[in-house]
């Protein structure tokens, strides 16, 4: 399956938190790597769109859409300070 | 009644189709009004969809390849065979028309004067998009901050905004290098064959510089030419990356 990157769920996580993310940085829960979500590796294919730490590969982010409204889940990845996201407009 | 949109959401709009334009034979130009645009940044990109009779949706990113300064919203698409959606915007899509778009979306892949330089913008294929806003911004606000742009195509004749490219003024502190990795004209003086650490030896900052790099293209390129640069010492917090691949299409 195509790997992409946090770059291809921006749009998705910008209508979730209401501001731009893909620059906003956390850490995996499993192997406790530091990475900004456009730095993730997306796989867009899943049933959702699926974010993979780049380090170890452990599923950081879970992206769906349901009845209309996306719904992020951040079950793998401590998002350091969602304020840090990029506030673009 | 004028709708305007809530600042802090994205909201899908209508653009209105200006003007198609063909840059390659598989590529077009797409020049689109939208009401509500609220501006954008060199490096940002929409969202579109297209919604079939049946109700089905297919959605797909496309990076903006006007600057910011340039006032209007130009998208270049590459027309993928397997797509579900490149081969309506190419193919199908005629002036007037209408398809729903939101944006401006992003922040990482963005280049802005205050990150400074200089910058290495290394280019696969249609991943030349955004960095064709990220040069028409630093021309749009006279910054001097040095950029190299490394291009890598298959074939010249599929080397887009070709003539802008080349337009390009020497001496203006922008470098425009381009490698053709499937065929090349008699009279090629430029690179052959894919970008490889020899390559990005030659045309790379040093890494003294601190330089900022960005690459875009398929993931296997993106990811060949950042490991690339890493392998040459390059610091890899200093690379900032952008894939595509068929998904995109």
């Amino acid at each position: 399956m195509q790997r992409l990157d946090g770059n291809a769920i921006a749009g998705q996580l910008f209508d979730v938190f209401g501001v731009e993310m893909t620059t906003a940085a956390g850490t995996c829960k499993s192997c406790g790597a530091s990475a900004q979500i456009a730095e993730l590796m997306v796989y867009l294919r899943a049933p959702g769109a699926v974010a993979r730490c780049p380090a170890c590969g452990a599923v950081l982010i879970v992206v769906t859409e349901r009845a209309g409204t996306t719904h992020a889940t951040f079950s793998g990845f401590a998002l350091r300070d969602p304020s840090a996201g990029d506030y673009c407009r | 009644m004028a709708r305007a949109a809530l600042p802090g959401r994205l909201t899908w709009q209508l653009g209105r189709v200006l003007e198609l334009v063909g840059e390659t034979a598989r590529v077009k130009s797409i020049m689109i009004e939208l009401p509500d645009w609220q501006g954008h940044r060199a490096g940002q990109h929409v969202d579109v969809r297209l919604t079939a009779e049946d109700g089905y949706q297919a959605q797909r990113s496309y990076s903006i390849a006007s600057g910011p300064e340039d006032g209007g919203l130009l998208l270049t698409v590459e027309r993928l065979d397997d797509g579900e959606v490149s081969p309506f915007l190419t193919d199908e899509l005629r002036a007037g028309d209408e398809f729903e778009l939101r944006g401006p979306i992003g922040g990482y892949f963005v280049w802005e004067q205050r990150l400074g330089g200089p910058v290495l913008l290394i280019a696969g294929g249609s991943g030349i998009v955004p960095f064709r806003a990220m040069l028409r911004h630093r021309a749009a606000v006279g910054s001097t901050v040095p950029f190299r742009l490394l291009y890598s195509s298959r074939t010249w004749e599929e080397v887009i905004y070709r003539d802008e490219l080349l337009a390009a003024p020497s001496g203006d502190a922008v470098d425009v290098r381009f490698t053709l990795t499937r065929a090349w004209p008699d009279d090629w003086t430029g690179s052959r064959g894919r970008i490889d650490g020899a390559l990005l030896r030659d045309v790379a900052w040093p890494d003294a510089d601190q330089p900022l790099t960005y690459i875009c293209g398929p993931t296997g390129f993106v990811e060949a030419a950042a490991a690339g640069l890493v392998n040459n010492g390059h610091a890899p917090g200093r690379i900032r990356t952008e894939r595509f691949g068929p998904s995109g299409g």
